[in-house]
């Protein structure tokens, strides 16, 4: 039982390392990437990401054909931890690289696969998800927007919601009912579309952090008459719900901790702020806090050194890493709170960005969007439920239903 | 990155999870709690010849000269399956005590004696309702002789020895007292978890044997080393009550399915996993630190003791709540992971004082632990 490399592992890390060195500058204290304005930063990353793919880091476990270098898991975890600890741009690619990429990998033909793998894996273009609708959420299946074959292209009508970086993205993925007649996981097909189509509209989604159309911020997407070819299509007419279900799969493996305010800035805030003439600290409600979310921080921490560890000896990690968005989330959320409280009436003002509470004040307004994003914490406990344990489906209202049939709420 | 036990360790603990299986350990333990008897005699003359209690004794006193990481796995399987046995008090504990000790002549009477079974040991270090700490200690030794009153000690009808927390003039020492001694008045406590046994004991000019001079540090440093085992034993029970929740979840019916298939049960149990998967990675966390003598030991352990107690703790009292009436009865074993998971939450102190650990840890230090 130790933390160490394997010989082999400890040489990829200094291969990684000294790349890293020569090419990037080290994360100072707590600096952290700011996603200001949005060009600068698009272009920051993509200059990134195009130099991690003529090195070979971009994608390093796909194959060398679109771009990688056949890189096993361990390694690629040993590659983002490198990276972690450098002042890099992030984010941009996440969605295409983890999500649309194994999707393209599994289901496109091998033509488009090399047209649009290595584009994707060198960051020139880049990729969101088109799924979640204003009716469809965690019954994502539910989804309603429509798909009528025309020749050889579908003809696409519908709205798409929180797809995250469509406003900046060049393709996405996409599934859309072909036949409401028939019950509603088997009437679905999947697509991949070029974003510049006539017809997409792009609105982005201002959320309750204020913001809109920064970073990788959310959007609505609105498809009036917009043509597919068929040649786009993934996976058989019909099987768009088991493709889909891949990408959700590998979601699960992209939308992972929870970022910003965590145990070790509560720990440091509560040093430094001042409590009834004694710093924060040394309080007992604090106290008690602290050490609750300590448990949770390091409880994540070490689950995921056991997921590595299992990847390390070439084995399959157990399901642990099945309660990672669920407790960092909520571990946000609470942090957050902490911190404007412990500022008392202060705590309710706006502070200036780069402050210890202005970002409590960001990852309490923030942390409801991540309890929801990537399935919510009841879907999340419902997959525990199901699929750690073992417990059976709720019976369903609309099973055995043409979608056509399904009840309908009133709410959107 | 190899933050696991070893196949040999993992093959022990399959061992010793197929033996308490055979031995039907539940129905020991509440065997023990409807009886007089305050331990199972013939499990524990079992265990003592599979070589448990030997684990970690150095061979040179006829022990197995193994690693705390082949008790971790022991201890976890000793929580699921309730043993009603005093190994804790006497391997946790005492033992590792005298591992510890520079009284080179103790050791050598009684290291090989624990080895073999035929030395038990337990320890004594609660006064009264206000936790113990280097200050309110009032238990003395002068002269090599005790005087004084020490409550809820563990085991001490299966025990040959107990080892003493008191204060000469100045410091504090650890002290061994063999349980025949003259001056000795030992009284049954009676306890929330009848499967296990508590004793006040009081000192009347009771001879004793030095353990360690330094005796606060090295009582810190035992408690810390074994609130991980513990911790194991408590991840043990809490997995054991969530597989009963679930089994039960599948079984039983209510308005025409099973109740497992209920979103208000199936988040019940997906919290209790949650808190469980936390308990158990900081629980190897804690058994990194103590195997590997980390500094960081005081940190590990604390948070492996919080994290573990809360889980058995939830995942007992929401084992019954999932059972529901059945839950409330003898009859049904729910009750006895819930009374072990209290008992297991303060036998080492409490979750507060543990807390209060944790946080002391963190806040002299300039990180939050290593590894990163």
């Amino acid at each position: 039982m130790d933390f160490k490399d394997t010989p082999e592992q400890a040489i990829f890390r200094e291969k990684c390392r000294t790349w890293l060195e020569a090419n990037a500058e080290l994360k100072i204290g707590q600096l952290r990437t700011v996603e200001g304005n949005l060009n600068e930063y698009l272009q920051r990353a993509k200059a990134w990401q195009k130099k991690k793919y003529d090195a070979g880091w971009a994608m390093l476990h796909w194959p060398e054909e679109y771009g990688g270098i056949g890189a096993s898991p361990i390694e690629r975890i040993i590659w983002s931890q490198e990276e972690s600890k450098f002042d890099v741009p992030g984010g941009i690619f996440e969605i295409g690289l983890g999500m649309c990429g194994p999707v393209m990998m599994e289901y496109a033909t091998s033509d488009q696969k090399k047209r649009y793998l290595p584009p994707m894996a060198e960051g020139k273009e880049i990729w969101c998800q088109l799924f979640s609708e204003p009716s469809a959420g965690s019954d994502v299946a539910g989804l309603r927007s429509k798909a009528v074959k025309d020749g050889n292209e579908w003809i696409i009508n519908g709205q798409k919601v929180w797809t995250s970086g469509a406003h900046y993205s060049d393709y996405g993925i996409l599934v859309v009912r072909h036949d409401p007649e028939l019950e509603k996981h088997k009437g679905l097909t999947f697509f991949f579309v070029d974003m510049k189509s006539p017809g997409i509209e792009v609105k982005p989604i201002k959320q309750i952090t204020g913001a809109a159309g920064s970073g990788s911020g959310f959007n609505e997407v609105y498809f009036n008459d917009v043509r597919i070819p068929d040649a786009q299509r993934l996976g058989e007419i019909g099987d768009g719900w088991k493709v889909a279900i891949t990408t959700l799969m590998n979601e699960r493996l992209a939308v992972g901790d929870a970022r910003g305010s965590d145990i070790e800035d509560a720990l440091n805030w509560a040093k430094d702020q001042e409590f009834n003439g004694q710093p924060l600290i040394k309080h007992g409600g604090a106290r008690e806090k602290i050490a609750d979310w300590f448990i949770e921080a390091n409880g994540l921490k070490y689950t995921k050194f056991r997921t590595i560890s299992a990847l390390s000896r070439g084995g399959t990690p157990g399901p642990e890493a099945s309660i990672t968005k669920i407790v960092s989330a909520n571990k946000l959320q609470s942090i957050g709170n902490f911190g404007i409280d412990s500022a008392d009436m202060a705590g309710m003002l706006r502070q200036d960005s780069g402050g210890d509470l202005y970002a409590f004040q960001m990852a309490w307004l923030g942390a409801p969007g991540l309890r929801i994003a990537g399935g919510t914490d009841e879907i999340l406990r419902n997959i525990i439920a199901e699929r750690v344990l073992g417990l059976p489906q709720d019976p369903r209202a609309d099973k055995g239903l043409p979608f056509k049939d399904i009840p309908q709420g009133s709410a959107n | 990155m190899n933050l696991d036990f070893s196949d040999e360790q993992k093959f022990l603990q399959e061992e010793a999870n197929k033996f308490f299986l055979k031995e039907d350990t539940l129905k020991r333990t509440r065997a023990i709690m409807e009886s007089d008897e305050p331990f199972d005699k013939e499990l524990w003359r079992k265990v003592i010849e599979l070589g448990w209690t030997a684990i970690r004794i150095p061979e040179n006193f006829n022990g197995l000269g193994l690693s705390h990481l082949e008790l971790c796995v022991i201890a976890e399987e000793i929580g699921k399956s309730l043993a009603p046995i005093p190994f804790s008090s006497s391997v946790y504990m005492f033992t590792e005590a005298l591992i510890e000790s520079k009284n080179d002549r103790l050791k050598e009477s009684l290291l090989p004696g624990l080895a073999d079974g035929s030395i038990v040991g337990t320890f004594a270090a609660a006064e009264s309702l206000t936790p113990l700490s280097a200050e309110n200690l009032k238990t003395t030794v002068t002269n090599n002789k005790i005087n004084g009153t020490k409550i809820a000690v563990p085991d001490v009808e299966a025990a040959t020895h107990v080892m003493v927390v008191c204060k000469n003039a100045n410091d504090v020492e650890l002290r061994s007292v063999a349980l025949n001694e003259k001056g000795l008045k030992v009284t049954l406590q009676a306890n929330i978890d009848p499967s296990k046994s508590f004793y006040q004991i009081d000192f009347n000019d009771v001879s004793s044997e030095l353990i360690s001079q330094n005796g606060w540090d090295t009582w810190e440093h035992l408690l810390n080393q074994a609130a991980v085992l513990v911790a194991f034993e408590q991840v043990g029970g809490a997995q054991a009550s969530l597989d009963m929740a679930k089994k039960y979840a599948m079984e039983r019916y209510a308005f025409g399915r099973a109740i497992g298939s209920y979103q208000a049960i199936k988040h019940k149990l997906a919290d209790m996993y949650i808190s469980l998967t936390l308990a158990k990675s900081n629980c190897y966390y804690g058994a990194w630190a103590l195997s590997s003598g980390s500094p960081e030991l005081g940190l590990a352990a604390a948070t492996a003791r919080v994290a573990a107690t809360k889980a058995f703790q939830l995942c007992a009292k929401e084992n019954i709540q999932t059972h529901g009436g059945n839950g409330f009865t003898w009859e049904y074993d729910c009750h006895l992971f819930y009374k072990r998971s209290k008992v297991l939450s303060l036998n080492l102190g409490s979750e507060a004082a543990w807390k209060e650990k944790l946080v002391t840890n963190l806040d002299k230090s300039n990180s939050i632990g290593s590894n990163q």
